[in-house]
């Protein structure tokens, strides 16, 4: 199917149904993963992701070890059954650059300096990918820290934004990410209004960024809500 | 005082208003925030947050059981249920004066060998050395080897929640189960009695259910007769 | 140590080697230095040092583009560039430079693919840029992306004759639209500066690459660093970027 083929838009409304600002239908739970420190899955419409926390733990190699602070080690990695063409399950440079880039996203958010010589091992694998699969592994990995009772500064969490046939969207699917005009990655700390992560490709105007990092921000909001119920969820007050 | 809401990390407590601020917590300012999942706990003197889950991170002065990992020259290498290991030295487990050229060590600790000690200190670095020495006067905080028995591992801030107030909650189940029971505050639990599998299941369901209302009567039912 | 020395200049307004905080070290490019490459450049960026050499195969198309050339952009911190890089497949550092690079490039549509079509389904040419990262005085992202278009630049396009491809015979320049500049933008405390020595990478909080084509339209965005960004600061980086961008394109044939 060539590019030009697809119409992204029609009515005002895109391909799923959606509206302009609407995100997919996003599912979380936490605990999933009981040797875990920490874990959770997150589901944005069909792109699904999973995430272990191991740590703080004992960090070998020892030379990698930092006398004055803990490391942060961050694995992403998509299943070869997650897409449409298999993937090979041998890292491929888009996870390689993922894996640093999210590492370097959720680090702000840590204390790492409480917990010298040790590492905190945060792994992510998409199961199912429909677009947006860097953004549902960041805020799966940040529910799973808060679950393992690691330190935090705050939450991250994280959405796409991007443009499609002229407008500008919120929560690519994978269609739109395929075939749009551009497509931003953001992460942010919601509470204290920073951002960790910011990634885009695709053509723009420097008002249309702008344009989009409002739109990020708003739809961080909402997925913000989700990942506080489900943490509170998990901790009733009543006894069953 | 009471217990609140959970609150998640960089959510908003508080202001200081010249408040210690306490475990779980960090300021910016005078505003105080939530450092780990957990519950506030908040009064006139301090503001903290018990974490609901998390490692152990040594702090001077825990009470804990630990166990012996492995035997070195002048000293033992001990788990403490920590990604920091604690170093028991020579002169702090054993009285009097031991000759460590000639001496085994492993006669006075061996692998596997269980004990409750304290976390003597901790370095920047978090290298960490316990002590089989006593501070105070205190009975109950005999520091010494754990014969027999087993240990078991909880979440460390639960344990104030097994021990109880007073006490009490550890006292119901030893006396129900009719086991001797040592919690530590690094989440090991040693037990020792016939009746161990039932003061186990108390134990981890404490653990389980430590912020829900009405444990204590659950516990008390389960535990029954 | 220096990196504290380069922040306790910065936080007095003042950089290690005098320049302004907007200002970039002194730039050179030379074009057509490789004579087996199809195209090549060689880029200074004060000491830091980087080639890039294109290579041209004919080859298949991907199967959902049957009319449309390749690009690939791979680059290698070499070990004699830098102590503290390791021989063997590229690391994580070297694949986030390749492929923001790749992003600038490609998204900028500088090259037209479907101008690289030679039998549509069949065969198309499949350009290869390669970045080679001789010395490591810092910023070395800026110098292989400038170093990339410079390559493109300077690339032709070789003759076919019967199914073989007659190197060093060429049909022509190969047709480029844009030149996408990349900019990294680097924050300190609350400074902006541009063009990271390599005494000031160690001191910096966090780092915007901003990639802008000849039209100001932005191609590519890649936060580094791990610390936070504000949202505040945003603007500010791209405008500073985009400016420098402009002034650098005018050094690009």
């Amino acid at each position: 199917m060539k590019k030009s083929d697809i119409k992204l838009i029609s009515n005002g409304k895109r391909i799923d149904g959606r509206d302009l600002d609407e995100l997919r239908p996003i599912e979380m739970k936490v605990d999933v993963i009981d040797r875990a420190n920490g874990s959770a899955k997150v589901r944005f419409g069909d792109t699904e992701a999973i995430c272990s926390v191991f740590g703080p733990r004992v960090l070998f190699p020892k030379y990698l070890q930092e006398s004055e602070t803990g490391i942060l080690r961050c694995r992403y990695n998509m299943a070869p059954f997650s897409v449409d063409d298999r993937k090979s399950p041998a890292p491929d440079r888009r996870s390689v650059e993922l894996s640093k880039v999210i590492r370097l996203c959720l680090q702000p958010a840590l204390f790492l300096e409480d917990f010298p010589k040790v590492t905190i091992d945060v792994y992510i694998e998409v199961l199912q990918a429909d677009g947006s699969t860097r953004v549902t592994g960041i805020n799966a990995a940040s529910v799973a820290l808060a679950d393992a009772g690691v330190p935090m500064k705050d939450l991250v969490t994280s959405c796409s934004v991007g443009k499609i046939d002229g407008k500008l969207i919120v929560d690519l699917c994978g269609k739109e990410d395929n075939y749009g005009e551009a497509d931003m990655a953001v992460a942010m700390m919601p509470n204290r209004k920073k951002i960790t992560l910011l990634q885009m490709d695709g053509i723009l105007t420097k008002e249309e960024i702008m344009e989009l990092m409002d739109l990020a921000v708003k739809s961080c909001e909402k997925i913000y809500e989700k990942q506080k119920k489900v943490l509170k969820e998990k901790y009733k007050r009543v006894s069953e | 005082m009471t217990e609140r809401e959970i609150v998640l990390p960089g959510e908003l407590i508080e202001e200081k208003k010249g408040r210690k601020v306490g475990s779980g917590t960090f300021f910016e300012g005078e505003k105080v925030f939530a450092k780990v999942l957990g519950i506030p706990r908040v009064d006139e003197n301090e503001i903290n947050v018990i974490p609901l889950s998390g490692v152990y991170i040594p702090n001077v002065g825990d009470k804990i059981v630990g166990v012996i990992e492995t035997v070195e020259i002048s000293g033992w290498m001990v788990d403490i249920n920590s990604p920091y290991t604690g170093f028991l030295p020579l002169s702090e487990g054993v009285s009097g004066f031991v000759d460590s050229h000639k001496a085994d060590l492993s006669r006075y600790y061996d692998i596997g060998d269980i004990v409750f000690c304290r976390i003597s200190r901790v370095t920047k670095s978090k290298t960490t050395q316990v002590s089989m020495r006593e501070i105070g006067y205190g009975r109950d905080e005999e520091f010494r080897k754990l014969f027999g028995g087993i240990v078991v591992k909880v979440t460390p801030s639960k344990i104030p929640r097994i021990i109880g107030k007073g006490g009490s909650m550890i006292t119901l189940i030893k006396n129900k189960t009719k086991c001797d029971i040592t919690a530590g505050q690094n989440g090991f639990v040693w037990i020792r009695g016939e009746d161990k599998a039932k003061a186990i299941e108390a134990i981890l369901t404490i653990e389980k259910e430590s912020h829900t209302i009405g444990l204590t009567e659950k516990i008390e039912k389960m535990l029954g007769e | 140590m220096i990196g504290n020395y380069a922040l306790e200049l910065i936080q007095k307004d003042k950089r290690i080697d005098e320049r302004k905080f907007d200002d970039f070290r002194k730039i050179e490019i030379k074009q057509g230095i490789i004579k087996n490459a199809e195209g090549s450049a060689q880029v200074k960026l004060g000491n830091t040092e980087v080639m890039v050499g294109v290579k041209m195969n004919a080859g298949n198309p991907f199967s959902d583009t049957p009319d449309e050339g390749t690009l690939m952009v791979g680059a290698e911190l070499t070990p004699l560039a830098s102590p503290d890089f390791e021989s063997g497949p590229p690391g994580e550092d070297a694949v986030e430079l390749a492929r923001v690079v790749d992003r600038g490039l490609r998204e900028s549509k500088c090259i037209d693919l479907k101008k690289l079509c030679i039998e549509e389904g069949e065969k198309v040419w499949c350009v290869f840029v390669d970045i080679h990262i001789i010395n490591h005085q810092g910023n070395l992202l800026d110098a292989a992306a400038l170093g990339a278009i410079a390559a493109l630049l300077d690339a032709k396009i070789p003759k076919i004759e019967k199914d073989e491809i007659k190197r060093g015979d060429y049909e022509g320049p190969l047709p480029v639209n844009f030149k996408p500049v990349n900019v990294t933008v680097c924050k300190v405390g609350d400074k902006f500066l541009i063009d990271p020595a390599l005494e000031e990478e160690g001191i910096i909080d966090t780092k915007l690459s901003i990639s802008a084509r000849d039209d100001d339209k932005i191609c590519s965005l890649q936060k580094q660093g791990s610390k936070e960004l504000d949202v505040k600061d945003l603007e500010k980086m791209i405008d500073m970027a985009m400016k420098k961008s402009k002034e650098i394109r005018k050094m690009l044939k």
